[in-house]
């Protein structure tokens, strides 16, 4: 349960999701303000409404970035590691710099896993940088394209000016909107998401019709503080975008943001590849994007298109230096305040997770080409202490970071027990065949103290078929997986 | 979202019931010298009438485009160049009614001589005026229009230039009251200016058009 400390640590959340509410309002209605089509009080109420629309409705719990870079499990430690990325976020707003709030919390972890000793998956970082380079670059490509394309469709077709203001504003309004409820959905995870496993609201039932569950309250919560968020500062950094860095008409201002929409929706959405894929059509990689780069990106790739003397290139390289002082100021922030927070505040920033090298560890890193001979020593040793075990590792031989990072994430435990009555409750045909249920029941109260040990478990008892290459099947496999493990973990945190 | 566009259709049909009248007003005014040139006074002092008529609506109508403009924040970007263009026709407009005014106040000696010529200046001045109101129609929906009009008007412009330039070369020749010579100069000025003023708003029109994509 929770009490006055929880909603203390989770106003952090609440001024992260504020800040980034302020930091980003001019990535979906900037250009409708500063061009004028859209008055910023109705922006505001729109992008608001449908931000909390998008974060209750379409939030998902953490996003796999989070999970991925370092799972903090202590609420002191998301309190410091949410206040760090509000403090660089709101810096950056105050300097009238647009950024990127993911790649800010990205920042933030790192820090925190320094603090804490945790290993870092170097590809989350990578995808930070090459987020800086690609954003743009398809955004400006797209932006390039919708305007040469926009500008024929208006002279060809004869429009009337009046009746292309109309349109432009309408469609100022709906991308708006929708990128709105979008920003809401991708980016509540990142205010809130770090909360989600400290039960704050209780699941509550409107007459027994439908259930308001926990998360959905404090998704609400998290999405009003980003819709006050644009209310109340949003107009800072509309200014240098609109007007420092290139002046923005109301065609190009829709330019802008369609561009950015589509672009985020084609490289970033799960939901089209499935439905690409569903319908036998070629799917679109996935590139990690950042909202904010691409509205800059499209915005460079309209100026291109029109004059490319009319972009300020001066505003642009400050604000990409704001790109990568916020994600490392975001982490030395969180360095410091995990620093306080531990020794001044006495607050546990996170609970230690055990490790534990098994031979069934042992086998499986070997079998990933990591040498393990001079490791052999600490089988079945115990670790409660991150940095210890590291440092053990390191003595016995040079292994590269990625190397270290495996066996952190194969030595992990997270231990699983299979419960018939959960499967008889909860797993169902025609998802699960018959005889999966049952080899499943049969093996009731067995334990697992390794996730891959548990996986390899469910792999030869053909509960999961291997991955065969075919992105559809490997994607329903692994919601399969984790849905798998959901139900048969054991839940290791009980406070 | 029907109303949204009902308004906007409104403003439209209302756009180009100004620039009808100010077409119909370089008719009035054409029909208007030739009258005064054949001594038709009736004729002529009804054609003035009719073009004062004309202003005043044209005026009527300009301000109400331009309250609805600003108030329902309508082509933010290019409202000040629509206004600014539709002013400078009103001014075009009050230009040639103000020409009747005078012919039909001051009463000039127009010799018999002149009338082919004044009849050449007022409608090259005239067909400035058009092209010009072309023009401006063009910028809504056919931009890539506007460079053809503005060509016409620049062209139309140096001719009325020429046969004014002819007409007091005459006038100055003749064997007149200095006077009656001043006045005939006046009245060439009077006219030409409508060319002159055409000239100007093509000057914006050129200016706002390339401002809308570029």
């Amino acid at each position: 349960m929770f009490d006055i400390s929880t909603w203390f640590f989770i106003t952090s959340g609440l001024f992260l999701g504020w800040s980034l509410g302020a930091n980003h309002a001019v990535n979906v209605f900037g250009t409708a303000v500063v061009s004028k089509m859209v008055k910023f009080r109705t922006a505001a109420i729109i992008g608001g409404i449908f931000v909390i629309l998008g974060s209750v409705l379409s939030g998902s719990g953490t996003t796999k970035t989070i999970s991925e870079l370092g799972p903090i499990n202590a609420i002191a430690g998301s309190f410091s590691v949410a206040l760090a990325v509000g403090i660089a976020v709101t810096a950056m707003t105050r300097a009238k710099l647009p950024v990127s709030t993911s790649q800010a919390v990205i920042g933030a972890i790192i820090g925190w896993n320094i603090f804490t000793g945790s290993p870092t998956d170097l590809g989350s970082l990578s995808k930070i940088v090459s987020s800086w380079v690609a954003s743009p670059l398809v955004a400006g490509i797209f932006g390039y394209l919708i305007f040469i394309f926009l500008k024929n469709t208006v002279l060809k077709w004869k429009i009337h000016l009046l009746d292309l203001d109309n349109y432009t504003r309408i469609g100022l309004i709906v991308v708006g909107a929708l990128a709105s409820y979008s920003l809401g959905a991708n980016n509540i995870a990142n205010v809130m998401g770090m909360f989600v496993f400290v039960s704050l609201f209780k699941d509550f039932n409107i007459a027994g019709v439908f259930t308001i569950t926990g998360v959905h309250q404090l998704f609400f919560l998290g999405g009003l503080a980003i819709a006050i968020g644009i209310f109340t500062y949003g107009r800072n950094v509309m200014e240098t975008v609109g007007n420092d860095l290139y002046k923005i008409s109301p065609l190009t201002g829709f330019v802008v943001v369609l561009a950015e929409f589509l672009v985020l929706m084609l490289f970033t959405s799960v939901t089209l590849e499935a439905f690409l894929l569903q319908n036998g059509l070629p799917s679109i990689p996935l590139v990690p994007l950042s909202t904010t780069q691409a509205f800059i990106g499209a915005i460079l790739g309209v100026g291109l298109a029109k004059d490319p003397h009319s972009i300020n290139f001066k505003v642009l390289g400050k604000i990409a230096i704001g790109w990568v002082v916020a994600p490392v100021s975001a982490g030395l922030i969180a360095f410091i305040s995990l620093f306080f927070i531990q020794n001044v505040f006495e607050q546990k920033i996170y609970y230690p997770v055990p490790y534990e090298i098994s031979q069934f560890v042992l086998t499986q890193v070997d079998q990933d080409g990591i040498p393990v001979q001079h490791i052999r020593d600490l089988t079945s040793k115990r670790f409660t202490n991150k940095k210890i075990m590291r440092n053990e590792l390191l003595k016995r031989d040079n292994f590269t970071n990625a190397q270290i990072y495996t066996i952190f994430q194969y030595a992990i435990i997270d231990s699983f027990r299979i419960d018939s009555t959960a499967v008889r409750l909860r797993l169902a045909h025609p998802v699960f065949s018959g005889e999966q249920i049952t080899t499943l029941i049969g093996d009731h109260g067995r334990i697992f103290r390794h996730k891959i040990e548990f996986d390899s478990y469910l792999r030869k008892e053909k509960i999961l078929d291997e991955t065969i290459g075919n992105k559809l099947l490997d994607k329903q496999l692994e919601e399969r997986q984790l849905y798998l493990e959901q139900i048969f973990r054991i839940t290791k945190i009980n406070n | 979202m029907s109303l949204f566009f009902k308004k906007t259709l409104q403003l439209e049909t209302q756009i180009d019931e100004y620039l009808d009248l100010v077409i119909k007003g370089g008719l009035v005014f054409r029909q208007g010298i030739k009258c005064y040139l054949d001594h038709q006074t009736e004729e002529f002092e009804n054609y003035l009438k009719d073009l004062r008529r004309i202003e005043e609506q044209a005026d009527d109508l300009r301000r109400n485009v331009e309250i609805i403009l600003y108030t329902r924040t309508l082509i933010p970007e290019a409202r000040g160049d629509v206004l600014g263009l539709m002013e400078s026709c009103d001014k075009a407009l009050n230009i040639t009614a103000e020409t009747l005014l005078e012919l039909s106040v001051e009463i000039p000696n127009i010799p018999l001589t002149h009338r082919q010529d004044f009849l050449d200046l007022s409608e090259s001045s005239i067909a400035c005026l058009e092209n010009t109101v072309s023009g401006i129609r063009s910028y809504f929906k056919n931009i890539d229009a506007v460079r053809d009009y503005v060509t016409k008007v620049q062209f139309y412009k140096k001719e009325t230039n020429k046969i004014a330039e002819k007409i007091k070369r005459l006038a100055f020749r003749a064997d007149d009251e200095l006077s009656q010579k001043i006045h005939i100069r006046y009245v060439t000025f009077h006219i030409e200016r409508i060319a002159e003023q055409s000239e100007d708003i093509c000057d914006r029109l050129a200016i706002s058009s390339i401002k809308r994509f570029e």
